[in-house]
């Protein structure tokens, strides 16, 4: 095949480099406005607008599509990464006794494939914690909400006049946007009662006709809260956790994003001063406000 | 200014020959001028070493004016030693203090096996200009004259400043991956900026950049260490103008 360089020549190696880490600084910025809902809003009106936003990342089309995309230049950009340090530390055998680089290269340049395995090490505890549960073992409960509510227990006879009793009542977010009615508890009885099957950990079934009801929502915005909640042992590991891994990210692209652009052959007197100024700003602000969205949740619990 | 004498300590690379295994060994220098460059300090540490019926240090020169790019040597951590834009044969004794110890090891690349001491084969960027730097030129005795063709300024400028390159290996000395991209990207873009070039541009890059590759260099990451080395200041601008002209070459390639 002619065109066979495009795939095994160390240049075409830095195109992929460069356009599959181009591709997954666009997912950070979708994956950050989706996270800065778990601060703007608060209260039940937060849970419910970020779980409302993760099962539309879930389900819509084209942002499957999308993620299988981002999966896919992961997994490109960290092996044609590991081939090409391979080939790199190859090509200098023997090591300089005495070397000063910091004279003509930055920390950040240097270092890229050891600050990307500690963004992979970071993405695979990520994932162990939100993602695995969220697709794979569905661990997550549902968002649910218990309400008191004056039940209606009867009717005075000399007035006519409604009795309520305050019962408490589990309800469950539907995909349809109500809040159902789910599992009826009378506190002075402590008897329970279940208004609907749930079935496949999400869908609602009616208990007497078995059809679907309804879908519930994943609680996606409690696990997050819990796992940074200061009450939990373990937050204060995750948070810092958390925020050294986006130093590190910030790091690889303070320099991976204006290299990408050189890789490309974009390198113009005019525009790529402009483009080293929009990396120096992308590296500090992304990764700045993924870092404080643990430590604002932390505090605020 | 008046010259001044200084003794010096230097710890420099031996090895027989490429098979041998190598080693750093060390040397005191006394009475070294500070008018004298780098090379004849050198010399100067040789003619002891012949004085002591030692063998001297083989290392590479020529010109030693800056222009013919045999000098190399990797100096206290760096490609021609701590200034930049200049040869080794350009650096000068001022610039180390008395007493000073001096590292001198030879261009460390897969690419550039060691033949003696300080002197490294750089064989692999003939065979990288052979397979392509250059344009093809009926020289029936009607060659057309070069300068009949008008070239913008710009093009013109930008060119000579990537065929100023002295082939000298100072990148790949001081690249971290022992990539050759500043060279084979200066080589390419000398003749891409030019008309006469254009002709064989596809190939040229292509051909290039495979014997690169052949060679075994390493890889570009963009850290710039290249262009701060380079005793002539050549840009990284031609990297990318290379992988660029590398994109279109292969698209196009029939």
């Amino acid at each position: 095949m002619s065109n066979s360089v495009l795939f095994k020549s160390s240049i075409a190696k830095k195109y992929f480099m460069a356009l599959t880490g181009l591709f997954l600084c666009t997912f950070l910025v979708g994956h950050l406005l989706g996270n800065l809902q778990l601060i703007f809003k608060t209260g039940e009106e937060g849970r419910r607008a970020f779980n409302e936003y993760a099962y539309f990342m879930g389900h819509n089309v084209f942002i499957k599509v999308l993620s299988y995309v981002t999966y896919i230049a992961l997994i490109i950009h960290a092996v044609d990464g590991i081939m090409l340090t391979i080939q790199n530390k190859k090509a200098r055998p023997v090591k300089y006794a005495y070397n000063n680089p910091k004279a003509n290269s930055g920390t950040a340049s240097r270092n890229m494939a050891i600050l990307g395995t500690l963004i992979l090490v970071f993405l695979a505890t990520h994932m162990a914690n939100f993602w695995w549960k969220a697709k794979i073992t569905e661990e997550i409960p549902l968002h649910s909400l218990v309400k008191t509510v004056d039940y209606p227990v009867g009717q005075n006879p000399a007035t006519g006049e409604m009795i309520t009793k305050p019962i408490e009542v589990t309800h469950y977010l539907n995909t349809n946007g109500t809040y159902q009615q789910f599992k009826v508890k009378d506190p002075s009885t402590g008897q329970e009662q279940k208004l609907f099957d749930i079935k496949n950990k999400h869908e609602f079934y009616d208990i007497t006709s078995g059809v679907k009801i309804g879908e519930g929502y994943k609680d996606l915005h409690t696990v997050v809260m819990t796992f940074f909640d200061k009450n939990n042992s373990s937050a204060l590991f995750g948070v810092l956790f958390y925020v050294i891994s986006m130093i590190v990210l910030g790091y690889h692209l303070w320099h991976g994003f204006a290299s990408a652009f050189q890789s490309l052959g974009l390198n113009h007197p005019l525009y790529t001063p402009i483009i080293k100024k929009i990396g120096m700003a992308f590296s500090i602000v992304v990764p700045f406000l993924f870092a404080i969205i643990p430590v604002i949740i932390y505090m605020n619990h | 200014m008046a010259s001044k004498f200084i003794n010096i300590t230097l710890k420099i690379w031996r090895q027989k020959n490429s098979n041998a295994k190598g080693a750093l060994e060390t040397y005191s220098l006394n009475d070294v001028s500070t008018d004298s460059s780098f090379l004849e300090m050198l010399d100067q540490l040789n003619e002891q070493l012949i004085n002591e019926k030692q063998s001297p240090i083989t290392f590479d020169h020529d010109c030693r004016e800056g222009i013919c790019g045999m000098c190399s040597l990797y100096i206290n951590g760096r490609a021609h030693g701590p200034d930049s834009g200049n040869t080794t044969c350009q650096l000068h004794m001022r610039k180390f203090k008395d007493g000073d110890t001096i590292y001198v090891e030879p261009w460390r690349s897969r690419a550039f096996p060691i033949i003696k001491d300080l002197m490294v084969d750089r064989s692999a960027f003939d065979r990288i200009q052979q397979a392509g730097g250059f344009v093809s030129v009926n020289t029936s005795g009607r060659t057309m004259d070069a300068n009949a063709i008008p070239i913008a300024k710009a093009d013109a400028d930008k060119a000579f400043q990537a065929a100023a390159c002295i082939g000298c290996g100072a990148c790949v000395a001081s690249c971290k991956n022992g990539s050759a991209m500043l060279f084979v990207g200066a080589k390419v873009s000398q003749y891409a900026l030019l008309p006469q070039g254009k002709i064989e541009a596809t190939d040229r890059v292509l051909n290039m950049v495979r014997q690169m590759d052949e060679e075994g260099f390493g890889n570009c990451t963009n850290t710039g260490a290249c262009e701060i080395e380079c005793p002539k200041g050549i840009s990284i601008e031609n990297i990318a103008r290379m992988n660029r002209e590398f994109l279109k070459g292969a698209l196009t390639k029939s």
